[in-house]
């Protein structure tokens, strides 16, 4: 009744040493659909995903592909079977050109071995034409911003004609509107037939994309059903295995706020025509910016959202309060009333400015170092005596307590935080911007890959944080957390704020319309009509 | 049966420092079965062994402070006959005492030592070309403060007619043994140096700076750490091993050689490598790098006591280079 599966595992077991990962978990791909893995961090969907793809050879069970048992003993064995894998990190190498990258592995070579370079040039732009990427095959993926880098990794993929494609989180670095485009496509791969892996912590894309979804949860498969029979709540009640209790945008701080500010209290921090120039040194010279005379006030204990798609600068405002941009920015800020102009993030940290960055990896931790000296790190002045030497067992407590509030778990808070699975990682993370006390935290992305239960855990924080007067700045690409968190919602397009929105008027479809720079009513209905067609929101 | 002992001892099997330990055994077992007719058991030729390492240790000490940096610095060796040079300059021609010599002679290491790091962490030029280019110039300066010749008790005196002056105490002294004879003064220095640096590495802020600094340096800026000044900090404790290397390596030779100390550096990152610490930087610790600088030490010994001629010597260093840094990288990639 039901079509072959295109690939089936079957009692797939996995362990890391001692530890067991995947207990005899049973999974397959169908053709023409779209299967949603949903589970917590460290519910063993990425081990699931790395013994389709190739990454482990040796779990025990049974991989059918094509009607006969496999073993892959190398990612490029499974990309010849016809999976494609596009993991959460680029695979691209900055250093070459687009269409070197998307011909890697695969040259087309001429007579001794030369590359036929005008071939591949004008392959990669019938390629990139039938992706709807705008992109010269002649660049360097450097130059590119992260969401063209990860459409051409997915167009990179899709290229080699996959069967299956395996995707982990590829929209976390993509706004809006490239999701729709990536959604659109994957659409029209699914009609065609192939079958499609999706990983996500986003409930919204889970329902726009799934014909079925199997949930993992803590090396076990709990269920594997249709979309349409599963509800949002039942689902995210088996991803978890407790309730979580939901939140509601609470308006009492921003009341609070609204009244210090009445009783002619100065706000928390006030930014007056922050102008930001281009990272590229000769765009700069040219005159390029990236914020562009923005101005803002933040009561204490508010919430702000900053909403903007990829390339608005809001990353670049926030880097800018914190100190982090050096000559690139300028203008004039003011902290509970004092002149802060931070030259470097140190001393906006003795101020009280906390930031988290979006890039964890890149520019959060440092792989290697503990847990307790990751979340220390920017506190390390509080445990030190005279030539810095450092009150160790009075850091050890204070990490301890700290962590124990963010509910983290860790095999021991002396093991290397990159031990620990993503979410932990946020928490250690975030973890580090609360220990130095800040009156105001700016958060880029603050549940960026990590699970729901993380989520509604950071989410808790955040509320108990603006209770005690914590001042928050909030850059999120998911609407709801947006809205969810948020006392008042700057938008910024291309660099200017576009739009504040508070209240009633604060509406999703008024950010996404601000944030695209969509003026006129004609333009905007035609754009949302278009959105709905492809609709599922729930 | 005793589940919970036996995973934990696997555990502590999988850490760096055991690791190096059970290399740093497997030596000490081909010690005993290449006795060299009972050589091996006698405590003299440990001592020497700890006496001949000592000064490859201190500048492996520098070494791994500036390596978890994810830096390197090539110039240790051109400093140590520097400091060689101008400490022998400094108490024999110019008769300066040895409490007046001794702290110019560092002062200047450290110095060379902040320039690199400067160079590095201000300029931003690569570590390896700014530590190659300090080798080439501290070897002249060297060549420049001896005018090419070693630095001898024979000394040219005003009358323009060279005469012998008594040899400084101190060079006797630092080259001297303490306990009934059987501790070098030279490994006892060594000793400080490991357990100076295992403090600012374990106890201070500084070695928190030092290894976030390597782990990530984009991260540790954004976590306030004062970045550029820590890697000065690193590079100029570096040259201050590398100076206190010198005034030992001109006590053990009795004189100032230019020429002294040629690729020692390399054997400094052997012994850092294969106590496991990662050239990636961010990772591995002074702990491991003893263990390292006994490992080839006993290496060395072993060949030159069973007569082992250079050639081998030198070949059977290179393989246990290899052998022991994937012996230490195990299984966790």
């Amino acid at each position: 009744m039901s079509p072959e599966p295109l690939v089936s595992l079957r009692g797939i077991r996995k362990s890391f040493g001692p530890v067991e990962i995947l207990h005899a978990v049973d999974f397959d791909v169908l053709p023409g659909e779209v299967h949603v893995l949903a589970g917590e961090n460290g519910a063993g969907k990425s081990t699931l995903v790395n013994i389709l793809s190739g990454v482990y050879a040796d779990f025990t069970g049974e991989l059918v592909l094509g009607g006969r048992s496999r073993r892959f003993s190398v990612p490029a064995q499974a990309v010849d079977a016809g999976v494609a894998t596009i993991h959460q990190e680029l695979s691209l190498i900055p250093s070459m050109t687009v269409a070197d990258n998307l011909f890697l592995g695969r040259e087309v070579v001429g007579r001794w071995g030369r590359v036929a370079f005008a071939f591949q040039e004008a392959e990669a732009r019938r390629i990139l034409d039938d992706a709807g990427l705008d992109v010269s095959p002649r660049r360097l993926v450097a130059e590119l911003p992260v969401s063209v880098q990860q459409m051409l990794e997915i167009v990179r993929a899709l290229a080699w004609d996959a069967r299956i494609l395996v995707l982990d989180e590829p929209t976390s670095a993509l706004a809006e509107r490239e999701v729709d485009a990536l959604f659109a496509r994957l659409g029209s791969l699914r009609d065609r037939g192939r079958g499609i892996v999706y990983i996500t912590h986003r409930m919204e894309e889970i329902y726009r994309l799934a014909d079925r979804i199997t949930v993992l949860r803590d090396g076990v498969r709990v269920a594997t059903a249709p979309a349409q029979e599963l509800s949002p709540d039942e689902l995210v009640t088996l991803m978890v295995g407790r309730e979580v209790t939901r939140l509601r945008r609470k308006d009492s701080a921003a009341e609070g706020a609204r009244q210090a500010g009445a009783a002619g209290r100065a706000p928390a921090l006030e930014v007056r025509a922050l102008t930001v120039a281009h990272p590229l040194p000769e765009l700069a010279r040219a005159g390029r910016v990236v914020v562009n005379d923005v101005s803002f006030t933040l009561a204490a204990g508010e919430v702000v959202g900053l909403a903007g798609l990829q390339g608005s600068g809001a990353s670049d405002v926030l880097h800018a309060v914190f100190g982090a941009l050096g000559k690139r920015a300028w203008g004039e800020m003011r902290l509970f009333g004092a002149p802060y102009a931070p030259s470097n993030p140190g001393e906006a940290l003795r101020a009280g400015v906390a930031l988290l960055t979006a890039d964890r990896k890149g520019l959060g931790l440092a792989p290697w170092l503990s847990v307790t000296h990751s979340v220390s790190l920017s506190s390390l002045d509080r445990f030190s005596r005279t030539l810095g030497w450092l009150r160790r067992r009075q850091e050890r407590d204070a990490v301890a307590e700290l962590t124990r509030g963010f509910h983290l778990s860790a095999p021991s808070l002396d093991a290397p935080v990159r031990a620990l699975s993503g979410g932990n990682q946020q928490k250690a993370y975030l973890a580090r911007c609360l220990m130095v006390e800040p009156r105001v935290l700016l958060l880029d992305e603050p549940t960026r890959g990590i699970d729901v239960g993380a989520k509604a855990d950071v989410y808790a924080l955040v509320r108990d944080w603006t209770a005690r007067g914590i001042s928050i700045v909030l850059i999120t690409s998911e609407m709801e957390e947006l809205f969810l968190l948020s006392d008042r919602i700057l938008v910024l397009h291309r660099g200017r704020i576009s739009a504040e929105l508070e209240g009633a008027v604060a509406t999703k479809d008024a950010v996404l319309a601000a944030a695209m720079g969509v003026d006129s009513g004609e333009e905007r209905d035609g754009f949302f009509a278009a959105r709905d067609r492809d609709g599922g929101l729930r | 049966m005793n589940g919970p002992t036996d995973s934990r001892l696997r555990g502590w099997l999988a850490t760096p420092v055991a690791r190096a330990l059970l290399a740093l055994a497997l030596m000490l077992v081909i010690g005993c079965v290449f006795n060299a007719d009972g050589a091996f058991f006698r405590w003299s030729v440990h001592r020497d062994m700890l006496r001949q390492v000592s000064v490859f240790g201190i500048l492996a000490c520098g070494m791994t402070v500036v390596i978890l940096t994810a830096g390197i610095d090539l110039s240790v060796s051109s400093v140590l006959a520097l400091s060689a040079v101008g400490f022998a300059w400094l108490t024999l021609p110019m008769g300066w005492p040895a409490v007046w010599a001794i702290p110019a002679v560092l002062v200047i290491g450290t110095a060379l030592g902040s320039v690199s790091g400067m160079l590095v962490a201000r300029m931003r030029i690569q570590p390896f070309i700014v530590t190659l280019a300090m080798m080439v110039f501290a070897r002249g300066l060297a060549k420049v403060v001896s005018g090419g010749q070693k630095i001898t008790n024979y000394v040219t005196g005003a009358d323009g007619v060279a005469h012998l002056v008594p040899m400084p105490r101190i060079f006797g002294l630092i080259d001297s043994r303490v306990v009934g004879g059987n501790v070098s003064i030279v490994t006892l220095v060594f000793l400080a140096c490991v357990l100076a640096t295992w403090i600012i590495l374990a106890r201070l802020r500084l070695g928190r700076h030092i290894y976030a600094v390597g782990g990530n340096e984009e991260a540790a800026r954004l976590s306030g750490v004062p970045v550029a000044r820590t890697l000065i900090v690193a590079y100029a404790l570096s040259g201050l091993m590398a100076a206190v290397a010198g005034i030992c390596q001109a006590a053990q030779e009795m004189q100032g050689d230019p020429e002294t100390g040629m690729g020692y550096e390399l054997d400094a990152i052997a012994m850092v490598v294969i106590g496991g610490t990662s050239l990636m930087g961010g990772k591995g610790s002074v702990t491991t790098t003893l263990i390292g600088v006994l490992t080839i030490g006993y290496l060395q010994k072993i060949l030159s006591l069973n007569a082992a001629p250079e050639a081998t010597r030198l070949m059977l260093t290179g393989a246990i280079i290899i052998c022991a840094v994937l012996f230490q990288r195990g299984r966790d990639r």
